[in-house]
């Protein structure tokens, strides 16, 4: 593609530019860790659990490693004549790279063969064999609260999170964090409330599914390792492995290409210290792709019940709620206490109440670990919060717009943890899907066995606080440009919009700017792609970074008496006496925050940005046959100021249509046993072509995030937020059945349909 | 047991040695540094491993590379080997049709095999032909248009 070298008068920020990597994505030839082959790598194939809780009694690899071609088998005892600790995890150090003693779910990873052959190494893993004494399991996040089945002896803190370190060395219990916040006397609102209402929500464990599945390589070299991998946290992967090994962080190299998507599966550290230690103990270059099938197995999205309680005045005004929250983490706490946390204290909604209580607790259970999914926790709130809206505005026969608009956060007034609401344009998403709706208007119901309804949802979260983003500008003597930073590009079109804020600042043209690659040997810190934070923070950053550099070439101007305007190869032509030299700005930039209070969950500043997303879902329902067509979807969010309007369009639609998996199909089916039944695409639907609604409609309202870049915040998450309830609350619109659990599929509808008849079917 | 296969590939007569289990996936990217097709679902059903065999499109990761000795064999990297991308890459680019970019070789080549079938198609029949082709990213009402930009330039020639 032609590249453009002249700097050029457009702006860049507000235009559309296609995806940078646009032509490498159409012709097959865009990096992913998929693609590396190493002289002399092996292929490590994982041998997993077949049990949900249990001891290991022996583990028996004489058959498998005397397979022909097999260099060797490993398990936790190979690994800890390297690492006597081999446990990790960001918030708690609990998870071993290979199972010790017992394992916790099904699926867990217990031993590696190795072989150049990755068939040699499949065949030979299947001739592993563990003899388990069985230890009683827990799998539901309520239950796990009081079970006597305890998945961790020792909770194991990793000790860097000052609210998790009254947890350490805590004995006998499956919580991993409780988070609580008091804002008011919600008890006593509540008893005195004219009206008090109170249901219990329940969402399933599903799966991000990114169509490239988790993929390592890990790389000896003489004193040092290089790790090529699959991950949105190359940072924390190299900070991580320094740790584990007691190594200075410069022996530790990784670089992430392209990501094959990411939606929070790929965070933290995952196969990275297994490819390490495999390496270190074989001195090749060790391989590890999972297949679909084990994705299923590595990391899910929390399963989580939700007991809501809220007051309301007899004019329609909410003035207390009490909110439960479990979330069911899995074996392994992987980031789930910080979900517990940083999402928890939204749990009471976009609303303007009085009086909250919040009570959210991170459960570890026999079930496969649950991490970050698109949203970090908030859809789930809001799939709870905005069907007891909605079920609140029913009982008082008021409409629910009417209902939310009286009941809304404004910017300026206090969210639940004290915090004062700022650029967060709750009320412009609400009143603009009010009209991308046509609300007043009389709305077809349909007749017969097909019943139309319409529903609205409205959601919001805060950005993760407090995390660190840092990048590198530098300007070469020809006036080119590369940007360094370690945000990954797993399709969100992180690597446009830097360059476009790049560009913006020097002048020049997005498609004219290279972006170096997460590489922590070149690129600087970032704390990770996650949580739709990068676009804010390393936004910044590189804006920052862009402007020092800026300032030095204005410098090198004067210095050598050129007008400031004067073309840059010029000014480095006169000062060097040829073509040579480079001018760097580097930009850090970490945002204010306060951590809250311990005992009541409290913060005058408890995120730098607030994200608002709105769903309004037009449907209809088979009442034959309980089947659920969206024939609208109309997605509103607050995103600032774009950076790239049909980027930000696309990151909506995507983001709507995946959460339209998690309510109306997508559900892992587990049995008695933590046995999980549907690990595989044929069983496990994700959203395709012949699911999408007949009609969406994507719009980001006219609001600017004063503190982002040139206006701009974060927008992979917000399309999320409201479709869960939205279709909930459609379908109640339709049929008059109310669905409490997620998913909503045809099952649950008819069933719903039936047992409202009061002719309820047998149980399956 | 091991067996040298013959077969066209991208245009060019080529051999290899294969294994009976090797599928066709794997020998493109083992032996000829193909990566454009590549295994995602292991069971043929997100369409991330498409490429050409005899002008159709199949599965190739559960084609067995055998079967393609003497077969003609075309891969998404020899769309753009000639002058410029084919009509249906710049359309897929022109409507941001794609976010992680993994599947969408996949779906550039069923875009071409559709088209070919049905140089108009109406929206049922572009949801229904590429149905069996996955987009976690769900960039679909973009490739929708993508389909339908690379119809009309196809069209017209």
């Amino acid at each position: 593609m032609k590249r453009p070298t002249q700097p050029t008068e457009t702006p860049q920020v507000g235009r559309s530019v296609p995806r940078l990597e646009s032509q490498q994505k159409v012709t097959g030839r865009a990096e992913y860790v998929h693609n590396l082959r190493l002289p002399g790598m092996l292929y490590g194939k994982i041998f997993r659990a077949s049990v949900a809780h249990g001891r290991i009694r022996r583990i028996d690899v004489s058959a498998a490693q005397a397979v022909g071609g097999v260099y060797r088998v490993v398990t936790s005892d190979d690994i800890r004549t390297l690492l006597p600790e081999p446990y990790y995890g960001p918030a708690f150090h609990d998870q071993p790279i290979l199972a010790i003693d017992k394992v916790r779910h099904v699926g867990e990873p217990v031993a590696v063969v190795l072989a150049s052959d990755p068939h040699v190494a499949e065949e030979a893993a299947h001739l592993i064999v563990v003899d388990y004494e069985e230890l009683p399991a827990v799998f539901d996040e309520v239950e796990a609260m009081t079970s006597k089945a305890i998945v961790h002896e020792t909770l194991k803190p990793a000790g860097t999170f000052p609210d998790l370190k009254h947890l350490k060395g805590r004995t006998n219990t499956n919580v991993a964090l409780d988070f609580h916040l008091r804002r008011g006397d919600a008890e006593r609102a509540l008893a005195t409330a004219d009206h008090v209402f109170e249901h219990t929500f329940r969402t399933q464990q599903v799966m991000h599914t990114p169509l490239e599945p988790f993929v390592s390589v890990a790389e000896p070299r003489e004193s040092s390792l290089t790790i090529h991998t699959a991950s949105q946290s190359p940072s924390f992967v190299r900070i991580e492995l320094a740790r584990l090994l007691g190594w200075p962080e410069n022996r530790i190299r990784v670089k992430v290409p392209f990501l094959g998507g990411g939606f929070g599966a790929k965070l933290y550290v995952k196969l990275e210290p297994l490819v390490a230690v495999l390496a270190l103990l074989t001195r090749r270059p060790v391989k590890i792709s999972l297949t679909m099938e084990e994705q299923f197995f590595t990391l899910t999205k929390h399963a989580s019940t939700f007991r809501i309680k809220s007051g309301v005045t007899k004019d329609g005004r909410i003035t207390s709620r009490h909110c439960e929250v479990w979330w069911n983490g899995g074996a392994y706490a992987d980031i789930g206490p910080r979900v517990t946390q940083k999402s928890g204290f939204t749990a009471p909604g976009p609303y303007d109440i009085e009086h909250v209580a919040i009570d959210s607790y991170a459960l570890y259970t026999n079930l496969p670990p649950a991490g970050a999914l698109r949203g970090f926790g908030i859809p789930q709130l809001v799939w709870a919060y905005e069907s007891h809206t909605d079920l609140i505005a029913r009982a008082l026969e008021l409409d629910p717009i009417a209902f939310r608009r009286k009941n809304i956060l404004r910017d300026g007034r206090p969210q639940a943890t004290g915090t004062p609401m700022q650029d967060a344009a709750i009320d412009k998403v609400l009143e603009r899907l009010g009209v991308l709706l046509d609300w007043e208007r009389p709305f077809d119901r349909g007749s017969g066995t097909v019943r139309r309804g319409r529903g609205i949802a409205i959601g919001f979260k805060a950005c993760i606080s407090p995390t660190t983003s840092v990048a590198m500008v530098n300007v070469s003597a020809d006036g080119s440009c590369i940007v360094y930073c370690s945000t990954v590009d797993m399709g969100q079109g992180s690597d446009t919009a830097m360059a476009q804020i790049a560009g913006e600042v020097l002048n020049l043209p997005a498609e004219a700017i290279s972006i170096v690659h997460s590489d922590t040997d070149v690129t600087p810190y970032d704390m990770a792609t996650l949580g739709s934070r990068s676009l804010f923070h390393m936004g910044n950053a590189v804006r920052l970074a862009a402007e020092e550099a800026r300032g030095k070439l204005r410098a090198l101007a004067a210095e050598v008496g050129l007008a400031a305007e004067t073309p840059i190869a010029e000014v480095f032509r006169k000062r060097y006496g040829m073509q040579a030299g480079n001018a760097i700005g580097t930009g850090t930039f970490i945002p204010g925050y306060t951590p809250p209070d311990y005992a009541t969950g409290l913060t005058p500043n408890a995120t730098p940005f607030w994200m608002v997303g709105g769903t309004g879902v037009e449907l209809e329902v088979d009442t034959e046959t309980g089947h659920v067509r969206v024939a609208r979807l109309v997605n509103v969010a607050d995103v600032g100021t774009p950076i790239n309007p049909k980027i930000v369009a696309t990151q909506l639609s995507g983001a709507a249509i995946m959460q339209l998996g998690f309510t109306l199909s997508e559900r892992m089916r587990f049995d008695a046993a933590g046995q999980l039944r549907n690990a595989s695409l044929a069983e496990y639907k994700i959203p395709g072509l012949l699911d999408l609604p007949r009609e969406m409609v994507n719009e980001a309202v006219v609001a600017a995030q004063r503190t982002g870049p040139f206006g701009a915040k974060g927008v992979g998450e917000s399309g999320t937020f409201g479709v869960s309830p939205a279709i909930a609350n459609a379908i109640e619109d339709a049929v008059g059945v109310r669905l409490t659990s997620l998913p909503l599929d045809a099952e649950a509808v008819y069933r719903a349909l039936r047992a409202a008849q009061g002719d309820p079917l047998p149980e399956a | 047991m091991r067996r040298t296969i013959g077969f066209k590939l991208n245009g060019e007569a080529v051999s290899a040695e294969v294994a009976p289990h090797a599928n066709l996936v794997e020998v493109l990217q083992d032996e000829f540094g193909l990566y454009g097709a590549r295994e995602s679902c292991g069971q043929g059903l997100c369409g991330c491993c498409t490429v050409l065999v005899d002008g159709r499109a199949v599965s190739g990761c559960l084609y067995p590379a055998a079967f393609a000795d003497g077969a003609e064999v075309v891969t998404v990297e020899h769309l753009a080997s000639g002058e410029g991308l084919d009509p249906v890459q710049e359309a897929f680019i022109e409507a941001s049709a794609f976010q992680c970019g993994f599947c969408t070789p996949g779906f550039v080549l069923m875009t071409r095999q559709l088209l070919d079938e049905h140089p108009d198609p109406d929206e049922e029949t572009i949801r229904h032909y590429l149905s069996g082709n996955l987009c976690r990213c769900a960039a679909y009402p973009e490739i929708i248009d993508a389909v339908k930009l690379a119809a009309a330039r196809r069209r017209r020639g």
